[in-house]
């Protein structure tokens, strides 16, 4: 029976390179001004899931996404590399959610898939930068997890082992079949796209894409439909989705904005030099 | 960044009328669509499907090649053991290129290929160069597939073609010491054993780029006791890393570090004969140095476009007297006439890509059918223009990358003379682009019949009937009278009847050739775009005094004043 491996990746902003208009006046971001991208660490998952996948041999690999309709993009991006297809769970009632909401609906959306062996997604997503997405499908589905993971060493008789990359080194760990692992920006970056799978997927839409598309698809050679799940295809209770599922509130926004840097006379003697060490291993610049 | 999707110029190349009949020529009705589920359905489909694959082609540019080209420069290959071991940037571009699967562009898809043309094909060595010029040559040998594909029987291409698709590396071995130029010198020896029905290679050949590849092109000396180009044929060898073929060293060079130029011992190498004995040198080296030849095109333009990237962005960043030194003439002249020759050449490249595109695929329908002979009157008039256009474009478009690099340093000043600035990478890359696949004086050799004969003339005619937006018409009466003063200078070197002065004037007429083709070229792009607008005015006075410059020189000189210059 093939291996099942499941994907969670992220549509997110590009907040890596932003300009003048990335924040609106009200302080939240501006959507629009920032391009949409596969969020960086789901890439280094994916990357593991298809190494996984050629080794493996017998093994599929589908990518789950939440979002609005142009996230079936991160479907398509992760087909172009080698994965087999995915789910992209959209509509209103999601709006909203933060990540217990969201770890709500991707978890029902897991049951809804069937047969997982291994659930593998980016360590965060650069919008947010929480971390908790992943642990807490793991503690919904009630699998184990392994997080921070930086390579996947080893499959085999129903154990995972796995090398994560913590503050301080890195330690290798085992666990049990099906679990859930989150992955480190530190693993080795995902593959390019592949030119022709890029080709044979270019159409791949999901239906709602299609719809809004003015092509005729009857006429429309190497088409691929990337399921799309709305609320009503998962399981759930309606009131742990998007908003009335979202214990987190913004109480306040604050644009911080670099002035001035503060300059600093040293001396060369050794014990100036002790301390700005210190302070600096303090403050996290170095070490 | 993509180097692609960040270069406009490089999409309007795609969108030239002439891909409607290149395109339909490549796919002949689109019926491999039914047969691999990546093939176009249509024109539309099929550029579509260009512009996705050089966007992967762009975005591995940028983010993988470009910022290991100063850590392969440094590094450099090695040879361990008889075996070149890359350097390890070198390494990870090819890895990414092979899982990308680009490698095969443009062979057919039944071989693992994408069918593309060679237009995005040419595009791609112009988008990789532009990231690293030394890569970019381990990246073009795929060149070789090519001429495997056009001429091996079909065991051969079954054996070799998929292997390329999936990321062997090539090399063509042809030079020797005492063979450079004069490839018709060359000693290396194949001997067929009746026995296992095998030829075998024994010999030497020296300044081998990417000499330790797996897919090796061979030209031997087949025919006992020849001497010269009638005893030459080609061979395809296996490299089985068994010590058949040892590398003795790698030559320690000014430029394109990364890409490693062997010597090599050839010890009973077992190879494959390509095509017909004896046609070695005469007909598969001259396709496939025509082929590489555009390659080169494409790796100086791309060269110009690093050299332009990296001047403009320092005269931007850069502040002196209080301003930033892109304001000063002295300065945003020289970047705007190292804009206005990557434009020019640029234009010129994707025109020859065009007419190589056309004729090469009339000659693979020659091969499934016999062509009318309307389409073998189209077939032969597109080979000349490809081979009356490919020196002009080696020639220029390499001497422009060498003064495009020479002038980028120059615009960082003191600054670009150190290691600290890519600029001085770029220029010790260029250096060899005027050089190898044949020198800008044996381009000259390549151009000159094609003076004497009128092609250029005729093709200019050509161009002088295209429409032209009005705005351009005052340089419309330019480019006539300069038409006139090359007509002119021909006609007095032709006159002569003396063919050491026609060679002595030679790069002359045929440079002037070039800068009115490019002119026309530049015009007729920017009319579809007025993108090229200020390129085009700015290459047209450029090049309409270089014009006057040979005009005058040639004018005034008598053919027996070229004893003065004798050394001999």
């Amino acid at each position: 029976m093939s291996f099942n491996i499941v994907v969670l990746a992220k549509q997110v902003p590009d907040t890596r390179n932003v300009g003048k208009d990335a924040m609106k006046a009200d302080g939240t971001v501006n959507r629009a001004a920032l391009p949409a991208i596969y969020n960086p660490e789901d890439l280094n998952a994916l990357e593991q899931a298809l190494r996984l996948k050629s080794k493996i041999g017998d093994a599929t690999v589908q990518v789950l996404t939440m979002g609005p309709a142009r996230a079936a993009e991160i479907i398509r991006e992760s087909m172009y590399r080698g994965a087999d297809g995915g789910f992209l769970l959209s509509g209103r009632e999601f709006a909203g959610s933060d990540t217990l909401a969201t770890s709500y609906a991707l978890a029902a959306a897991i049951r809804r898939i069937g047969k997982v062996d291994l659930i593998i997604s980016g360590r965060q997503a650069i919008d947010g930068d929480t971390a908790q997405v992943g642990p807490q499908v793991a503690e919904k589905l009630g699998l184990p997890q392994i997080t921070y993971a930086e390579e996947i060493l080893d499959l085999s008789n129903g154990t995972i082992t796995v090398r994560r990359r913590l503050e301080r080194g890195v330690e290798v760990v085992k666990g049990p079949l099906p679990m859930v692992v989150t992955v480190n920006g530190s693993a080795a970056p995902c593959r390019p796209r592949h030119a022709k799978l890029t080709l044979k997927y270019k159409n791949a839409m999901s239906v709602s894409e299609q719809q809004a598309s003015s092509t005729d698809y009857t006429d429309t050679y190497h088409t691929f439909t990337i399921p799309e799940w709305g609320v009503a295809d998962i399981e759930h209770e309606a009131q742990w989705l998007g908003l009335s599922g979202s214990p987190t509130k913004v109480k306040q926004i604050e644009s911080v904005v670099f002035t001035a840097k503060e300059s600093k006379q040293l001396t060369a003697a050794d014990t100036d030099i002790e301390e700005l060490i210190k302070e600096l291993i303090a403050n996290h610049t170095i070490g | 960044m993509n180097y692609y999707s960040n270069n406009p110029a490089l999409k309007f190349q795609l969108s030239h009328p002439l891909m409607q009949k290149i395109v339909t020529l490549r796919e002949q009705n689109f019926n491999e669509k039914d047969l691999f589920d990546f093939a176009p359905k249509d024109f539309e489909d099929a550029i579509d499907n260009y512009e996705r694959v050089m966007e992967i082609v762009g975005e591995i540019a940028a983010e993988i090649i470009a910022p290991n080209a100063e850590g392969v420069d440094k590094e450099g290959p090695q040879v361990i053991n008889n075996r070149v071991i890359y350097a390890r940037g070198t390494q990870e571009n090819h890895d990414a290129l092979t899982q990308a699967g680009l490698y095969g562009m443009s062979l057919p898809r039944a071989y693992g290929g994408l069918n593309f043309p060679l237009t995005p094909y040419v595009m791609s060595g112009e988008i990789v160069s532009r990231a690293d010029a030394g890569f970019a040559n381990i990246w073009g040998l795929q060149d070789c597939a090519e001429t495997i594909a056009e001429f091996a029987d079909e065991e051969t291409k079954k054996e070799f073609l998929p292997r390329v698709c999936e990321g062997a590396t090539c090399s063509m071995d042809l030079t020797e010491p005492d063979a450079g130029s004069d490839l018709q010198a060359v000693q290396l020896k194949a001997t067929y054993n009746e026995h296992d029905g095998v030829w075998y290679l024994n010999g030497v050949k020296r300044f081998i780029t990417n000499g330790d590849a797996q897919i090796k092109l061979v030209l031997a000396r087949s025919e006992e006791g020849s001497a010269d180009a009638r005893g030459l044929s080609y061979f395809v060898a296996d490299n089985n890393f068994d010590h058949t073929i040892k590398v003795r060293r790698i030559e320690n060079k000014l430029g394109i570090k990364g890409s490693p130029t062997c010597e090599l011992v050839f010890t009973n190498t077992p190879a494959r004969l390509v095509g017909s004995r004896r046609m070695g040198l005469i007909k598969y080296v001259m396709s496939l140095m025509n082929g590489a030849r555009l390659g080169v095109g494409a790796q100086s333009v791309g060269v110009s476009q690093a050299a332009y990237d990296e001047a403009l962005a320092y005269a931007r960043d850069r502040r002196q007297f209080g301003k930033a030194i892109i304001e000063f003439p002295a300065v945003y002249e020289m970047l705007s006439m190292i804009k206005a020759k990557l434009e020019a050449t640029r234009a010129l490249l994707y025109e020859t890509a065009r007419f190589v595109d056309i004729y090469k695929a009339y000659e693979a329908i020659e091969s499934t059918r016999k062509l009318t002979p309307e389409e073998r009157a189209d077939y032969k008039e597109y080979q000349k223009l490809a081979d009356a256009f490919t020196p002009i474009l080696k020639m220029f478009a390499s001497e422009y990358a060498n003064q495009n690099a020479y002038d980028s340093i120059q615009v960082h000043g003191g600054s670009g003379f150190m290691k600290d600035y890519a600029c001085e990478r770029i220029y010790r890359d260029a250096r060899i682009l005027t050089i190898y696949e044949g020198t800008s004086q044996l381009q000259t050799v390549a151009a000159i019949r094609h003076v004497t004969t009128g092609n250029y003339l005729k093709q200019i005619r050509y161009y002088q009937e295209q429409p032209i937006s009005p705005e351009f018409n005052s340089f419309k009466k330019r480019l006539d009278s300069m038409i006139t003063l090359y007509e002119n200078a021909v006609n007095r070197v032709v006159d002569s009847k003396n063919p050491e002065y026609i060679d002595f004037q030679a790069r002359r007429v045929v440079e002037m050739a070039g800068h009115i083709i490019m002119c026309y070229l530049l015009l007729i792009d920017a009319t579809r775009d007025s993108m090229f607008s200020k390129s085009a005015e700015i290459y047209l006075k450029f090049a309409e005094v270089e014009v006057r410059k040979h005009a005058t020189y040639i004018k005034h000189f008598e053919v027996d004043q070229i004893d003065k210059y004798r050394m001999v």
